[in-house]
């Protein structure tokens, strides 16, 4: 029998706050498509960059095809025969595809070579990469392949892929699928970091599951349920949302009429004639891949951006199109963005400052500050929404990426909004913060707030939301009831694929 | 092998011991340097550190030094917090020299007799606006056409310098000063009140500490000064919550330029009483480095003006004294800032002994 392609033992790595990787043990055999499944934060990535030679451990011992061997850069573990695909891309915008790729390669190779290689490998797996297109023309699904191409020029032996479907839509993900199949049918191990339970069901033959940097165990996934690997990964089971859909909507709080906005950013999408409107009482539900103007349409609807024209936007009715942040929030209309440092709160600052950003406790006549009542407000959301946290003193940046979330949430939530607008609520927040989140979200329509939600995570939108539209290249399709949608339907809204006005080839790329 | 690696917190303790470690680095160095060249290093060191303390005349001087410094440094620090790069001080004080010397001429030649409280008053205002108008240039600029506020204000440094020039050469020259280029002395009613009797330390001392507190105050416990905050430590926070990036810019400017302009009115109506070319002396640059030795926070502020006033001082006592060259204390400034950039790479990360990797693979 063959030596296994790559075996972990007792791999540690500590970093100052945080013992990220202890004692993890791991063993991939040939053609193999092993996951390593866990929540953010449990240890995923560094252990991925352990094995690329990003990151050196502390202790451990790393074996490929049987001999132990140590790995001190990606440049080594390329020569190794392990290609690696990141969770974000490392592809120059202002470059051609070929050029990207061959930026990665050794030198001796000339441009017109490396073309052809593309051509041969793309052509050999069926993925539809064409060498001469700039990257910034590209889709995000189209990026990704370059990114899979790239790893597969170097005939890689192992390939890892670290969450390789967050940012493609369910067709897309179904032909990466195909292709990884077909690397494992011929011999090519594949590491697959996710922490999508149906993906790992569906696609590998292992599954290596971490918690708090430790294996917490060792399945064949293909015989577990999501519930039986949820309980792996977070030690129990996620809690069940109580969901009451028999409300009506109220009136209309929110109301976007054909908004068309160019972009202010190169690589930016241009809003194209959006149509949209929000109940009170209701939860909207945004899906879509990321990058086809979710971004421009929250910064529009925020009033970061102020360029809408006059009267296309209107909250209870008035226009609210020209108003900066502060004044929308003064009329009722709160948002929580994606990014939560260096956006939602000031990293550098502590809790109880970063309430200032949106909330006016504690700022007293003639603009002086009241410290005490800056603080008990901060006090206040860390005990209403369980945010583990060392006060109100406590630095933005010191806080985990849930709790901090769950005080972001906290501090609009609690200001009691007419209007919610949140983006990705639930991104990168373990299990029991995301259940908190979305509890919280639903318990505020039952108030009688409108809420739009934007989500990449189109479970998430199933789970809470009472209607659907998705975007696609900056526009927007027709609402569906949530009730009624379908994920294949929604997926396909999601390459473009409602609106005959957007270009065939435009879909192809896409699908 | 050592090793710099990330601290999880930033180290309060280096915070502090940083500018004090740099200081005690900056003079090992300037001891050195002093033996390179055949001094002897203690001899050297004390007439740079020591003697300019020596004596209730020489530690007035070293206030007397420390207060525009201060005043100007303690402006920066609003502006750099806000994230906007007003480099050019030196040019608005200088204009601050030129509105305020304006108003004194004026008045002085008028013949207009003010009570003192009001004649100081109206000339330090006027060298207020005069560098405050100054820094509205670069803030027009920069908020209407986007030209970047480094460039700009710096150039202005030495527009300003030929404004002076064009002055006190032309329709400012004393008709009785047998053609020096100078102005006529200020009225006494225009002086700056001494602080202490005997010397010529002034009320201006007084006024950079107020100002310390005042700017403290507007720093951590208005919302205005909050919020220029939130637009120079993450911009995108401060438009998400709707804080103006524009009014950051003018408020920044406006104020270090009016405080600029302040310590030029307060030179002039100081230690000079007249308008002469030979006003800028560097002040307005070397704030910069007060500014940034005092952690752009206004109690440091204060701290680092008289420790840097100390240093020019001393630099000019080691030239008179030992025969040094005059660039010493410009050398001891651009190490003491280099060293305490170097230190506080310690505040974010620290250094770590590991055995060496190479034996074990």
């Amino acid at each position: 029998m063959s030596p296994p392609r790559l075996q972990l033992s007792g791999i540690v790595k500590q970093y100052p706050a945080v013992r990220a990787n202890d004692g993890v043990s791991l063993t991939v055999a040939p053609g193999q498509i092993h996951a390593v499944l866990g929540e953010n934060g449990a240890g995923k990535s560094t252990l991925m960059k352990v094995v690329y030679g990003a990151v050196q451990p502390d202790a451990g011992e790393i074996r490929f095809d049987g001999a132990p061997v140590r790995i001190a850069s990606p440049a080594q573990a390329r020569a190794l025969g392990i290609g690696m695909v990141y969770q974000h891309f490392s592809l120059f915008d202002t470059l051609t595809v070929a050029q990207n790729v061959w930026l990665g390669l050794d030198k001796s190779q000339a441009l017109p070579e490396v073309t052809a290689r593309i051509r041969e490998v793309a052509a050999g797996y069926g993925l539809d990469v064409e060498p001469e297109r700039p990257v910034h023309t590209l889709s995000v699904g189209e990026r990704q392949r370059v990114e899979i191409v790239r790893a597969l020029l170097t005939q890689p032996r192992l390939l890892i892929l670290d969450e390789p479907t967050s940012v493609l839509t369910p067709q897309a993900v179904d032909k990466l699928f195909v292709v990884l199949r077909r690397l494992a049918d011929e011999g090519t191990s594949i590491l697959y970091i996710s922490h999508k339970l149906d993906e790992i069901r569906s696609l590998c033959h292992h599954c290596t599951v971490l918690r708090g940097g430790r294996v917490t165990g060792e399945v064949d996934p293909t015989r577990e349920s999501n519930a039986s690997l949820s309980r792996l990964m977070i030690g129990a089971e996620p809690p069940a949302l109580k969901h009451d859909a028999s409300h009506a909507a109220g009136p209309v709080a929110l109301e976007v009429q054909d908004l068309s906005l160019p972009t202010s950013d190169p690589f930016g999408v241009a809003l194209a004639g959006i149509t949209l409107e929000l109940r009170a009482g209701e939860i909207l539900g945004i899906a879509g891949v990321s990058g086809n103007g979710q971004q421009e349409l929250l910064a529009a609807l925020s009033g970061e951006d102020v360029r809408a024209p006059v009267g296309s936007i209107r909250l209870f009715g008035q226009d609210i199109a020209r108003h900066g942040p502060r004044k929308r929030r003064r009329q009722g209309l709160h948002f929580i963005p994606e990014e939560r440092l260096g956006r939602g709160a000031v990293p550098t600052l502590s809790l109880a400052d970063n309430t200032l950003l949106t909330r006016s406790a504690g700022v007293g006549r003639g603009g002086w500050l009241a410290r005490g009542e800056v603080a008990a407000l901060a006090e206040r959301l860390i005990a209403r929404f369980q945010v583990k946290a060392g006060g109100p003193g406590a630095l933005a940046k010191s806080l985990s990426g849930g709790n901090l979330q769950k005080f972001l949430v906290g501090r609009e939530i609690d200001a009691a909004p007419k209007v919610l607008i949140v983006a990705q609520p639930t991104w990168g927040v373990d299990v029991g913060a995301a259940a908190l989140i979305r509890g919280e979200l639903l318990a505020l329509r039952d108030a009688g707030c409108a809420v739009l939600v934007v989500s990449e995570e189109l479970d998430e939108l199933f789970e809470i939301s009472d209607r659907l539209v998705v975007i696609a290249r900056g526009r927007l399709s027709p609402a569906l009831p949530a009730a009624e949608a379908t994920v294949e339907q929604v997926g396909t809204w999601m390459s473009g694929l409602w609106d005959p006005a957007i270009p065939v080839e435009g879909r192809l790329a896409e699908a | 092998m050592l090793k710099l690696e990330a601290r999880a917190a930033p180290s309060q303790l280096m915070t502090v011991a940083s500018p004090l470690l740099a200081l005690v680095l900056t003079a090992v160095v300037a001891a050195l340097i002093l033996a390179a060249i055949g001094q002897d290093p203690l001899a050297g060191l004390r007439v740079l550190f020591v003697e300019p303390l020596t004596g209730r005349r020489q530690v007035s001087e070293v206030l007397l030094k420390a207060t525009p410094l201060i005043v100007i440094a303690l402006g920066l620090a609003v502006c750099y917090r806000a994230n906007v790069w007003n480099i050019g001080a030196e040019g608005q004080f200088l204009l601050g020299c030129v509105g305020a010397g304006g108003m004194a001429i004026w008045l002085t030649t008028q013949g207009i007799v003010l009570p003192r409280a009001l004649g100081v008053t109206v000339v330090l205002i006027a060298g207020m606006l005069g560098g405050l108008l100054w820094a509205a240039v670069v803030a027009l600029l920069r908020d209407r056409f986007n030209a970047n506020e480094i460039l700009v204000s710096l150039m202005l440094v030495y527009v300003a310098q030929q404004i002076v020039n064009a002055l006190v050469f032309g329709p400012w020259k004393d008709p009785q000063g047998f053609n020096m280029p100078q102005s006529v002395m200020f009225h006494a009613s225009l002086h700056l009140p001494p602080m202490l009797e005997r010397t010529r330390l002034h009320v201006g001392f007084a006024i950079a500490l107020v100002l310390a507190a005042l700017v403290t105050l507007f720093l951590f416990r208005s919302f205005r000064g909050f919020q220029l905050q939130v637009g120079g430590l993450a911009p995108a926070a401060a438009r998400y919550a709707g804080f103006s990036a524009r009014s950051a810019l003018w408020t920044g400017l406006l104020l270090s330029g009016a405080l600029a302009g302040l310590a030029g009115g307060m030179e002039v109506a100081g230690p000079i009483k007249q308008v002469t070319p030979y006003l800028s002396t560097g002040l307005g640059f070397t704030a910069i480095i007060v500014c940034f030795v005092g952690r752009l926070h206004p109690l440091g502020i204060v701290a680092a003006g008289v420790l840097l006033s100390l240093m020019l001082i001393g630099g000019e006592l080691a030239q008179s004294r030992l025969g040094l060259p005059n660039a010493m204390a410009s050398v001891l400034q651009g190490l003491l800032l280099l060293i305490l950039l170097a230190c506080d790479t310690f505040i974010h990360q620290r250094l770590r002994w590991t055995p060496s990797r190479k034996a074990s693979a």
